[in-house]
């Protein structure tokens, strides 16, 4: 397989990055070390390319409408220059993405997950096809880079890349210039702390990356500091397939609007109270959980399995995500997780870990 | 990026490291500078108890990093003298001093018919090339 690179592959690589495969493209997943890094973000800032996210345009009379029918919270309450976390969903409700909307003046601007564009853009262009819907859809993944500034420092640092103040609220998204360079700025981020995601032109990259001097960041502190907060990764946490989840099951029932008609819209609203339910779980014992790894229950009954742990940097404490029965996804409640056929005392409990700390 | 590979070690090629006494056959266990790079910050060792027995080839534990779990191979057979219980709270010795603060296990009663089949510094730094 071919991967798709982004625009500062050569850049990192120089700067002596290693390299992941990411939903099909070479990323940087470490520049230093994914503590350093992780720290960075939590205590001073950090700079990551995620370039590799998707960026989809749709635009004309009938724009609201199609996003409107293909994502599952309300885009009309949407002001230009806001974004709002968002799902798409299948007929069943099923999880095929998530994604965050932007409204612009003339449209809107949605980020898939890395790899989902080519998909994403089919089912848009399908869609608008079959309700006749008059607007017009772009896939941009590969016109734009995308750099996310992360951590308490990042007002800051964006303020003078921009040589302005920028008042820009949570969700909001702006045009600003940076070293000559029109980018657009949203207030958002995957790490939990305050930040900001830039939307460059593809080949003024570099100039971008380099008017921010910060740690850099690999996918690997990404992924930790996600993983503390909480927060879903796409194709991990939840996979149309291989791991299919609706959005309540997932915990994030406040991205669905069920007064507005979204494709999904009649089956989710026969199951807001899932069966299962996403919870945060933490080791009392040594060793780090692992994606596939089984939750067990005190009689030694397989009840779910772990989607995402690590050994978080910030709390030094084992921590996993994962999906329990619903009776089991109370805080404080004694599951176990089964690392390489040993069983290690853990309990629920509620992200982000952060905030778990007695 | 080249890596320290200490002269007076012999190497396993899955990256683990021997320092041998063949007069009373004894050992001390490790993985290389270059395996602790590969893998980033170490977050957990895991060992066997003192008494048990390691087969040359075999796994014999793991070690972790925040982003990925790796099997431990034994790269001499011999019985397990001593643990460094040290890494159970600080396992980052690995990345700090691999050869060092950073060692893993002691064997004793080792098979010295083994050592011959290690690679050499030489030959190990070839490989990681």
């Amino acid at each position: 397989m071919v991967l798709r690179t982004p625009p500062l592959r050569d850049v990192h690589a120089d700067r002596g990055a290693k390299f992941t495969e990411f939903g099909g493209w070479d990323m940087p997943v470490e520049f230093d070390s994914i503590r350093t890094e992780h720290e960075a973000v939590r205590e001073s800032a950090g700079l990551f390319d995620v370039s590799h996210m998707g960026e989809i345009e749709v635009r004309g009379p009938d724009a609201t409408e199609l996003m409107q029918r293909l994502t599952t919270n309300d885009v009309r309450k949407l002001s230009s220059g806001v974004g709002q976390y968002s799902a798409i969903t299948d007929e069943s409700g099923i999880l095929i993405d998530d994604t965050v909307v932007y409204s612009l003046d003339d449209g809107y601007l949605f980020v898939p997950n890395a790899g989902h564009d080519e998909e994403i853009e089919e089912r848009w262009r399908t869609h608008r096809d079959e309700w006749e819907l008059d607007c017009t859809i772009e896939n941009t993944t590969e016109q734009y880079a995308m750099f996310a500034v992360q951590g308490p420092d990042s007002v800051d640092l964006v303020d003078s890349a921009t040589e302005t103040t920028q008042a820009i609220d949570s969700f909001e998204i702006k045009t600003v210039t940076i070293d000559g360079i029109e980018c657009l700025a949203s207030r958002t981020g995957y790490t939990g702390e305050d930040g900001f995601e830039l939307i460059v032109p593809w080949d003024d990259a570099e100039t971008v990356w380099g008017a921010f001097d910060c740690q850099p960041c690999g996918l690997g502190a990404r992924d930790t500091l996600r993983l503390e907060q909480g927060f879903l990764l796409s194709g991990q946490d939840f996979h149309h397939e291989e791991n299919p989840r609706t959005p309540f099951e997932a915990g994030i029932s406040f991205v669905v609007a069920l007064d507005t008609e979204f494709v999904g819209r009649d089956e989710l609203a026969e199951q807001t109270d899932p069966d299962e339910q996403f919870v945060g779980i933490e080791l009392t014992e040594r060793g780090v959980p692992r994606h596939g790894y089984d939750i067990v229950d005190a009689d030694e009954r397989i009840i779910g399995t772990v989607t995402s742990g690590t050994m978080s940097p910030t709390l030094e404490r084992p921590i996993a995500l994962g999906y329990v029965p619903a009776e089991y996804a109370d805080p404080e409640t004694d599951v176990w997780i089964d690392i390489r056929g040993r069983e290690k005392a853990a309990y629920i409990t509620n992200p982000p870990f952060e905030h778990s700390i007695e | 990026m080249s890596f320290d590979t200490p002269d007076d070690l012999r190497y396993l090629e899955t990256h683990e490291w021997a320092r041998i006494d063949t007069d009373d056959e004894t050992a001390r266990i490790g993985i290389s500078e270059f395996a602790q790079d590969e893998l980033g910050d170490i977050v957990f060792v895991e060992v066997p108890d003192t008494g048990e027995t390691l087969t040359q080839q075999k796994e014999f534990g793991v070690v972790e990093s925040i982003k990925a779990v790796s099997d431990l191979y034994a790269p001499l057979s011999g019985t397990v003298s001593a643990v460094n219980e040290e890494l159970f709270d600080a396992p980052e010795l690995v990345n700090d001093d691999p050869y060092g603060d950073g060692w893993m296990l002691e064997l004793e009663d080792i098979d010295t018919d083994n050592i011959e089949t290690l690679l050499t510094a030489k030959e190990y730094e070839e490989q990681i090339e």
